[in-house]
């Protein structure tokens, strides 16, 4: 049966370049010498290191403790010794630096015993604190934590199950290619996602451009027999995005500022549904993850690596050409350039790209907007980008908000069509982080002002309480009959003389 | 005879009920006070040569300060203000001090002798010690107001960039 589908607004149709990398079978990276390792590899708290310098280190064992329920732990992906837990330079658009334990790999890649997770017999409950252990974060690009995902109640019954196949972007091919090669692992970790979230229908979306995914996982479902739904996409950009995928499927439009499980529709990648198998029928934590390494390489093509090792030692492997100028994380759309190549793999890191001037010339330079719209009509979040680039590039952050930037995904779509080519996409990004500042230190003056509040009431009560203290001090002296020092002295002597008289009352009558 | 009682009460009520309406409709005083208070950054400074953020916005509702004194706030503060009040922007009293990247005081552990002066000055809680016990900042809860510099008898407090942000 051919699912019927609702089309999202706009969308383009990049060349997709995932042939490249697609003909070559996912590989094993071998065992760098030294592993990097992030403490934050997804959103929100960062781990905390358990751990200290000089501590050998099982493969599997845990190192970054989660700080709350919005975290994730990170584990050690191979064994060896702990040589230091500073900052480092982390992938990131900002270029930030980041607490990282380092660890020298001393290559015998001695485990820790993994142990499937029983979950027929917990609750759910411990069957997300298990993966919140396990470390299982969202792979489609954001790393929310899997856990949180799951447990945060929208107060609706979640109906529909998603998981998204679709890797839209230009380069990137980590998905396709494990569903292609492991299609029955990652079903399993659907069957799992579909008990924890208790879905009635479950839609694995995959776009037409790659129909061996498309078999192997139609195949794979059908052994299964859960009744999951391949739904095949039209190959446009950006089908993956979260919002746009559940309009495609169910015709649900979520508004801005919503979250799709408060309209019954939960959304997964399929990268995270093969972490899920993996934790909980293998009961082995995130510690590898599958990366495409593209572009200017001589055999471009997806391996399975440790998270932590470099960037630079993927690229060796995958033969970086000289005339290398630069390196993209990510898709040439959504992702962003790093200044070195040294820099870990993280769990959000799907894609490297190689670059040079003949595959990436660099950008003319940007003409002023003409206002002719074709921003507007492949706009897939329906905004209207020409109007809100004049209020984000003027800073006006209020008139920005009014055009909706914050529903903006950031998928560069209004860029690519732009035939002035201005980076539209790139005042957006802008605008949101100063809004997210904005937010930061709106919350911060509120608690500022909260403590500022407490502090001015406990030193009002104090002073109060030393008042009434001194006041009931006081009175008790007025009351009280006067005590001078001498009037002590001289009843201190009367007392004593009236001592001895007594005694030579006493010792007269035992003498008579 | 009836009618014209029911109908002077009935008219005497809707009166009171306008009135108790129109009330509640008219902007507080404290109303507007507290909404340049929601804007100032509550770092508790004085920079502005009032005690507090509070009192700086009871002197800018009242008409009695300028809304450019605020230096933590910078120009984003000033603007916010000056929407608030339907006034134009005008620039950074530079007399009041220069807006800059936020900092936070840390203190050097070392040379700390645990006086518990920084404790006393600091607006909002921020340093933890006891007498003779040496002392620390809460990072996460420091405003960067700088208070705790002049009454530290040894010097040992540094204002360094505040690297809490939004990642």
């Amino acid at each position: 049966m051919i699912k019927k589908l609702f089309a999202f607004h706009g969308g383009i149709h990049p060349p997709a370049h995932k042939t490249e990398s697609t003909v070559r079978p996912i590989v094993h990276a071998p065992l760098p010498t030294q592993l990097i390792v992030p403490m934050k590899q997804h959103a929100g708290d960062a781990a905390i290191p358990i751990v200290n310098v000089g501590d050998v280190v099982l493969k599997g064992q845990l190192i970054g403790k989660p700080t709350s329920k919005l975290s994730a732990a990170i584990h050690a992906p191979t064994s060896g010794v702990v040589t230091s837990i500073e900052h480092h330079l982390v992938p990131s658009a900002d270029g930030h630096r980041d607490l990282c334990i380092t660890i020298d790999v001393d290559g015998n890649d001695q485990a820790l015993a993994f142990a499937p997770f029983l979950y027929q017999q917990k609750n759910r409950e411990a069957i997300l604190d298990h993966l919140q252990a396990m470390g299982v974060v969202g792979l489609g690009g954001a790393v929310f934590p899997s856990a949180a995902k799951l447990l945060a109640d929208h107060g609706k019954p979640i109906h529909t199950l998603i998981i998204n196949g679709s890797e839209c972007e230009p380069y990137i091919s980590c998905d396709s290619m494990l569903m292609r090669e492991r299609p029955d692992d990652v079903v399993r970790g659907v069957a799992l996602l579909q008990h924890l979230c208790g879905a009635h229908d479950v839609m694995i979306a995959i776009e037409d451009n790659k129909p061996e995914a498309i078999a192997a996982m139609d195949a794979a479902a059908k052994k299964h027999g859960g009744g999951f739904q391949i739904v095949t996409l039209p190959t446009v950009y950006p089908s993956g995005g979260a919002k746009q995928l559940i309009k495609l499927l169910t015709d649900i439009e979520v508004p801005g500022g919503q979250h799709a499980p408060e309209y019954g529709v939960q959304c997964f990648n399929s990268g995270t549904a093969y972490s899920v198998f993996r934790a909980i029928d293998l009961g082995e934590p995130v510690i590898t993850r599958i990366i495409t390494v593209t572009g200017n390489v001589r055999t471009p093509q997806n391996y399975e690596a440790c998270l932590g090792m470099s960037f630079r030692e993927l690229l060796n492997l995958a033969g970086e050409e000289s005339n290398t100028d630069g390196h993209i994380v990510g898709g040439p759309l959504m992702g962003y350039r790093i200044d070195s190549a040294d820099m870990p793999l993280v769990k959000a890191a799907n894609c490297i790209i190689a670059t040079s001037k003949k595959l990436f010339p660099s950008a003319p330079p940007a003409l002023p907007c003409i206002r002719c719209g074709q921003c507007v009509e492949a706009c897939p979040a329906d905004l209207l980008p020409h109007d809100m680039y004049w209020h984000a590039k003027a800073k006006n952050l209020e008139r920005a908000i009014d055009y909706s930037v914050r529903d903006c995904i950031e998928c560069g779509a209004c860029n690519y069509v732009c035939p002035s080519r201005i980076p539209l996409s790139q005042y957006f990004k802008q605008a949101k982080v100063e809004l997210a500042e904005q937010d930061h230190a709106k919350a911060f003056a509120n608690t500022s002002l909260q403590r500022f509040e407490r502090r001015e009431e406990r030193l009002a009560r104090l002073q109060n309480e030393k008042e009434n203290f001194h006041a009931a001090d006081s009175s008790l002296e007025e009351n009280a009959p006067e005590h001078s020092e001498t009037d002590l002295k001289t009843a201190a002597v009367q007392a004593a003389l009236a001592r001895a008289r007594a005694r030579r009352a006493s010792q007269g009558d035992a003498s008579s | 005879m009836i009618g014209a009682v029911i109908l002077v009460t009935l008219l005497a009520c809707i009166t009171a009920l306008f009135r108790i309406g129109l009330a509640r409709l008219r902007p507080d005083a404290s109303d507007l006070e507290n909404r340049i208070n929601a804007e100032l950054p509550q770092t508790q400074c004085g920079l502005c040569g009032y005690p507090g953020c509070r009192p700086y916005a009871q002197a800018v509702a009242m008409g009695k300060a300028d809304i450019n004194r605020c230096p933590p706030g910078g120009d984003r503060g000033i603007e916010k203000l000056a929407n608030i009040l339907k006034v134009s922007f005008k620039p950074l009293d530079t007399t009041r001090g220069i807006s800059k990247a936020p900092t936070i005081a840390v203190i050097n552990e070392a040379h700390c002798i645990g006086c518990t002066l920084c404790i006393q000055a600091c607006p909002v809680d921020a340093i933890l010690g006891a007498a003779k016990q040496m002392h620390t900042v809460l990072r996460r809860d420091c405003t960067g107001c700088e208070l705790c510099i002049p009454p530290c008898p040894v010097d040992c407090i540094d204002m360094l960039p505040a690297t809490i942000g939004v990642h």
